[in-house]
């Protein structure tokens, strides 16, 4: 895994490419392992290198045998092998065992088309000198991050992260409100939009050329449900599953440095893990995270699965001081506002990976998007149930079962359930049916807005705009397979794959490989009939038949346990402020909220006294405790530069 | 305590605890549900306020929108169970 940034001069002179030097130094977390630069005319290109593969062929900006192309990639091409055969068989001469020069010769061959061959996770830059074009393009789930601007000089300027931007002098710092209010709606902004002003983002599965000052964008592959093409046999599908699976884990140990892989001790890692331990012969250490707070904790299952499947292991333990004293560094990387600390420990534990010297490691990521293991999707199939009656007393309780954990569902009123669940006409009809209570939750944090930003934002509407990009077919699919592409196309690559999963690996130089979301994978689980993939409510019913036979019975048949970690009381510490962040008092002084702009400081005021009178707070609060702290730390860092 | 006051408390309860901002305002006549104002966690903490404040004490079956949704309604409530 690596850091890409390039500048391309829009008018066609040669390009100034000092500010490249400061660009790609500023995300050297992504590649430690070495540097390199390449210009010529209007274009510059920039590499951090993280070496995996190939690793004394493999350095970049790398050129094709004719110098005719030059790519600045980061990523991983996993069918890379295969795809060197067959480009050798049609007469290409290879000077590297990279992954990176198949690549070349692919768009040799192939051109723009050459990304529907490649499974992985990438996203790069080819200058093109023949064509003099520039192309970029990004993998289609958005695994890996690619950021982009036009200056007011007339420059092009693109990169991994949004830091690297920042770091060239003629790109402009400011907070785009959109983009905020799309964060505090659906925990992210809806690609190509971030929240810096503009700056923008490849969304997943798109390429990017520019010709003289012509930029064009596209989509090369979207998901699209096709629900019961898919073998209708359970066990049929389950075994197809199975091998779809086994071949995804085993592209994606390939790799020239040790491999490992983390264990939540739920069923999406255990799986990866079990099929790594039966069906490959990669020497395996596992990782995870452990929690003081015994809420969150998950080390009774980890201990299980680890005795179970015999791996070498090591975890972190993570208390709330801890998630606190990192919070500052996980904004850093995240470049994001977020409304819970659950990356925090995520990047704790990319440091104990790379503390025992482990570059890669492979995760459970995507299962619960592509297979339908979210809560979100039994609560929307139990809402619809209670809906068709609405008067049933019974049909309710089924959401009490679903959040065990959830002190404020087990005890509120039944007569306000139905108003917190949405159980009305209107809903039922809305394309966003199953996300409406979660994007209804996070809507809170407006309330803190300063006024200033509350009459920039009138009229602003952002389920309309998301309204506007469904795809055609939308209305044509399964509600549980909207349910699933909203969550696909919108929290996964927006929010999981990169503020919890990219930012916090990369921060530690590790990189994560998704064998879920290899997209042989994603397809075949389109095509199979929702009602398979969650029978009755048992989530990632087909993946547990697919593989239930190698992990422990008690982690295949425990209640979904979703990830989380404590929340404000990890920043603001307990009702007395013992055990504060040194940090927050200030960030959240009034004076600071005011000179930010974004907020209004008497509400944050009220919600700090809230908090230190000891008051019960729910998700709500807790919501806007993380998401005003991680934004004011966004907006010191990245916009005034005054990080302290 | 008369219907006055018991919705001038109620209303400084809503706006500390529920955190209106400084340009911010709530009639006594709008619904907390529809104007966003209380999640789950919210009506739970209103019922505790209530219950606590005024040595009252709400039955499930009581613990409904017409009593609880909005200033006027809660402190009609509360005046009317206070009676009881």
């Amino acid at each position: 895994m690596c850091g890409i940034a390039g500048i391309y001069n829009l008018k066609g002179a040669a390009v100034d490419a000092v500010p490249l030097d400061r660009m790609i130094a500023s995300i050297r977390h992504r590649g430690p392992d070495a540097v390199g630069f390449w210009q010529e005319g209007p274009v510059a290109l920039g590499h951090a290198r993280l070496s995996i593969i190939d690793l004394a062929g493999g350095a970049q900006p790398m050129p094709n045998p004719s110098g005719s192309l030059q790519i600045s990639f980061n990523g991983e091409i996993f069918n890379y092998r295969e795809l060197r055969q067959e480009l050798i068989s049609r007469g290409h001469r290879f000077a590297t065992h990279s992954d990176t020069e198949v690549i070349l010769h692919l768009y040799e061959e192939k051109g723009e088309e050459c990304v529907q061959e490649m499974n992985g996770q990438w996203a790069f830059a080819i200058w093109d000198s023949r064509a003099r074009k520039l192309f970029l393009s990004r993998d289609r789930l958005g695994i890996r991050p690619l950021y982009y601007t036009r200056t007011g000089d007339g420059s092009f300027v693109f990169g991994s992260e949004v830091k690297a931007l920042l770091s060239h002098p003629a790109v402009h710092r400011g907070v785009d409100l959109k983009g905020l209010d799309e964060t505090f709606t659906f925990w992210c902004p809806i690609a190509p939009r971030t929240v810096f002003e503009k700056i923008e983002q490849l969304p997943p599965g798109h390429s990017l050329r520019i010709v003289d000052d012509r930029i064009d964008s596209w989509p090369y592959w979207q998901p699209t449900y096709s629900g019961g093409q898919a073998p209708s046999d359970a066990d049929e599908c389950a075994e197809r599953l199975r091998e779809l699976l086994i071949d995804a884990t085993r592209l994606r140990l390939r790799s020239d440095v040790p491999v490992g892989a983390y264990l939540s001790g739920g069923l999406d890692s255990s799986a990866i893990v079990a099929m790594i331990q039966n069906f490959t012969d990669n020497p395996l250490k596992t990782f995870s995270v452990a929690f003081d707070d015994p809420e969150f904790d998950e080390s009774d299952f980890q201990k299980e699965v680890i005795r179970h499947l015999r791996t070498e292991h090591q975890d972190i333990r993570c208390s709330h001081e801890d998630i606190g004293k990192v919070f500052p560094d996980v904004i850093w990387h995240a470049e994001s506002p977020v409304i819970r600390t659950a990356p925090a420990p995520l990047y704790m534990l990319s440091g104990l990976v790379r503390e025992h010297d482990f570059k890669v490691v492979l995760t459970g990521e995507g299962a619960d998007e592509v297979l339908g293991g979210y809560d979100i999707f039994k609560e929307a199939k139990i809402r619809r149930f209670w809906a068709a009656r609405p008067d049933s007393q019974l049909r309710p309780l089924l959401l009490k079962r679903l959040y065990p954990y959830m002190k404020n569902i087990q005890a509120q009123p039944d007569a306000y359930r139905r108003a917190f669940f949405h159980i009305r006409s209107e809903d039922l009809s809305s394309p966003f049916f199953s996300h409406i209570p979660r994007w209804d939750g996070a809507k809170g944090m407006k309330r803190f807005y300063s006024s200033d930003v509350k009459s920039e934002l009138e009229g602003f509407d952002a389920l309309a705009g998301l309204q506007q990009s469904l795809p055609s077919e939308y209305d044509r699919w399964d509600s549980f397979e909207q349910a699933q592409y909203l969550e696909t196309t919108i929290l996964m690559p927006g929010y999981i794959l990169s503020s919890q999963g990219d930012r916090m690996a990369m921060g530690h130089s590790v990189e994560g490989r998704f064998p879920f979301l290899d997209h042989r994978v994603v397809e075949f689980a389109a095509s199979i009939s929702p009602l398979l993939k969650m029978k009755v409510l048992d989530e990632k019913h087909l993946l547990k038949r697919a593989m239930g036979q190698f992990i422990p019975k008690s982690v295949v048949k425990r209640p979904k346990q979703p990830y989380r970690a404590p929340d404000a009381v990890s920043l603001l510490g307990g009702a007395s402020g013992a055990g504060r962040s040194a940090f927050v008092g200030e960030l959240l002084s009034p004076a600071r909220i005011r000179a930010a702009g974004l907020f209004d400081p008497l509400a944050v005021d009220k919600l700090l006294r809230k908090f230190e009178k000891g008051r019960a707070i729910g998700v709500r609060d807790n919501m806007a405790v993380v998401g005003i702290v991680s934004t004011q730390l966004l907006v010191e860092r990245f916009i005034d530069n005054s990080w302290s | 305590m008369d219907l006055k006051s018991i919705r001038k408390e109620i209303r400084q309860y809503v706006f500390e605890n529920f955190i209106l901002g400084e340009d911010e305002d709530l009639s006594d006549d709008e619904s907390f549900l529809e104007t966003g104002l209380i999640d789950s966690t919210g009506i739970l903490e209103l019922i505790t306020f209530v219950e606590e404040t005024y040595d009252i004490e709400i039955e499930d079956e009581e613990m409904i929108p017409d009593n609880l949704d909005g200033i006027a309604k809660v402190a009609d409530f509360v005046s009317v169970k206070s009676q009881a």
